[in-house]
């Protein structure tokens, strides 16, 4: 479990995250949403560490998360930020095998290959494993990514936008992979989202940010209703029941 | 290309390079005991050889851990002013000691390569658009600028009233007793490798490197320092070699990637086969005479570096 307590940052004069508390449940799917400048990103940096805050405490297990030596704290959280402009020439084993890198500092062990195998496996990546990332398209490049964060093997895997320019095939398979993460590998999984029906369609709990202040939390069914969402997003969002998922319509909204 | 293909060149370039130059010696005459063959070998050839084999492998490693660690292609000692600080540092030396020893040499060169390389990655951090070219060419006018102050304080002060030809690369002085210091070198190479795959991590960026547990900072001060060893032994033996830090890493990076553990022993091998056909090809052009080998690696690697940039753009920023 991490829990989130009275977090706030600024940058410069700019409240960017003003008094957050949120909790975040293990073995569940988490989205973030919230419009443009929620602070959706900077929380999830501040959670994996990338940012620290300036006051408040995050504790993962009851433990702050500033005491925890950085390769172990590897070993439990993941991050995937966004915009990954990697100019590294690596195949996809190259990279997928680095995700160890906390556990074997680089000298695979058989474990570790497993480990490796296994995530090629599960994001489908067999065919290309030998393949320099910068002759995959942009989906297949994100499936090599979350292969690595896969290998990493950590309790808590948070991915900043990993849907960012990907068509609707692909992000359906990455949402279904995610799901599969949380289900079948009992991993807890913080994603940041911009399209709420993607959040509404596959996660368990929403956290719903606006200012940098925490405006929802809660199961996804008390998120996704028009009232809490004009709240969130200052519009008038109608939701629709469709095969059992809540889809939101807002593109002719008033 | 094969890393023993690499090695067997390297090997033959090595014999060649031993029976070339302005005396005759062919391998019959050690075999006969010719004592003033043997003088001119061992005092003159073998350290030569050494010199190579030291400088090339070195200056191509520094080009690699500095493409790594800067996450551009066309940074190198060369192209990020490490090396135009290291000459700042040797004649600022000379202004403080009258009679300068090499130990203060050594150590002024190497402060100023370390903390000439600190402010360029930290120039790097301020520039918002980090494009393939743009970063090096603020490098290289950071260079010209600490070159253009060594110049100045050199003349002004009558230390050294010919900086560039002072520094002009050339294996030609390279005697027994005038190159034992390229030794340093070999130490930072091995611990270049040791650190092959942290090298590769922070090369994947800080975000990357923290999520995988790796204390970036640590590594990138690492990667700086071992650069700014390589530089300061490189330019105080033999000077400067431009290019081979650049071209290098970058045709092992096209045909074997960017995993350090798997491109380092090819790198030093290319670098050394580079720097052997070069230095040959200057004993060979106007024998018994020489050109001075940095100008025969410029010609060259020039021609390279274009073709690299003409063909290789979307490469270098994908």
């Amino acid at each position: 479990m991490i829990e989130i307590k009275k977090l706030t940052k600024n940058f410069g004069k700019k409240k960017v995250m003003n008094d957050v508390t949120v909790t975040i449940h293990p073995k569940k799917i988490t989205s973030f949403i919230g419009p443009n400048g929620a602070g959706k990103s900077t929380l999830l940096s501040m959670v994996s560490r990338l940012l620290d805050a300036d006051t408040g405490e995050i504790l993962l297990d009851k433990n702050d998360v500033k005491g925890i030596k950085s390769n172990v704290f590897a070993k439990r959280v993941s991050i995937l930020r966004q915009s990954n402009h990697l100019n590294v020439r690596l195949t996809v084993r190259e990279l997928v095998s680095f995700g160890r890198y906390p556990y074997s500092k680089g000298s695979l062990t058989e474990e570790d290959k497993k480990f490796v195998d296994q995530a090629i496996e599960y994001m489908d990546l067999k065919e290309m494993e030998d393949k320099f990332l910068d002759e995959l398209s942009g989906g297949q490049k994100q499936r090599a990514f979350i292969a690595m964060v896969i290998a990493q093997d950590t309790e808590y895997i948070l991915l900043d936008e990993p849907l960012n320019n990907l068509d609707m095939k692909h992000s359906v398979q990455i949402m279904k992979i995610l799901r599969k993460l949380v289900d079948e590998l009992g991993k807890t999984v913080v994603i940041v989202l911009h399209d709420i029906n993607f959040a509404s369609v596959y996660s368990d709990r929403i956290v719903a940010l606006k200012n940098g202040r925490l405006i929802k939390d809660g199961d996804t069914h008390e998120i996704i209703n028009s009232d809490a969402l004009r709240e969130v997003y200052d519009m008038h969002i109608p939701v629709q029941e469709q095969d059992g998922c809540r889809i939101c319509i807002y593109f002719n909204s008033h | 290309m094969r890393l023993w293909m690499l090695l067997i060149a390297a090997m033959i370039l090595s014999c060649i390079s031993l029976f070339v130059g302005a005396v005759d010696i062919k391998p019959t005459d050690l075999f006969n005991w010719d004592s003033d063959k043997w003088q001119i070998f061992l005092i003159s050839r073998v350290p030569r050889l050494l010199a190579i084999i030291l400088a090339g492998a070195g200056m191509s490693i520094a080009g690699l851990i500095m493409q790594s660690l800067s996450r551009n292609k066309f940074v190198s000692p060369t192209t990020a002013g490490t090396l135009d600080a290291a000459k700042l540092g040797i004649v600022i030396s000379m202004l403080f000691f009258t009679n300068v020893t090499y130990m203060e040499q050594i150590i002024f060169a190497f402060s100023f390569a370390l903390i000439g390389s600190m402010l360029f990655m930290q120039l790097l951090k301020q520039i918002k658009f980090k494009d393939a070219i743009f970063v090096p060419l603020i490098g290289i006018m950071y260079g010209n600028i600490l070159s253009a102050m060594t110049t100045f304080l050199g003349y002004e002060s009558n230390v050294l009233q010919n900086v560039s030809d002072f520094f002009m690369g050339r294996f030609t002085l390279i005697i027994s007793g005038r190159y034992e210091l390229l030794y340093v070198a070999l130490p930072a190479i091995i611990l270049a490798y040791l650190y092959a795959n942290k090298f590769t991590v922070a090369g994947m960026g800080e975000d990357f490197a923290k999520n995988l547990g790796l204390s970036y900072h640590f590594v990138l001060n690492i990667g700086l320092i071992i650069v700014a060893v390589i530089t300061t032994t490189v330019v105080l033996t033999v000077g400067v070699i431009p290019f081979l830090g650049l071209i290098v890493p970058n045709i092992v990076s096209l045909y074997l990637g960017d995993h350090l553990r798997k491109t380092i022993p090819h790198t030093i091998a290319l670098g050394v086969v580079f720097l052997l056909c070069c230095d040959i090809l200057s004993r060979l052009l106007i024998h018994p005479y020489e050109i001075p080998v940095n100008t025969i690696v410029a010609v060259i690697g020039s021609a390279i570096f274009l073709i690299m940039l003409f063909r290789g753009k979307a490469y270098a920023k994908s």
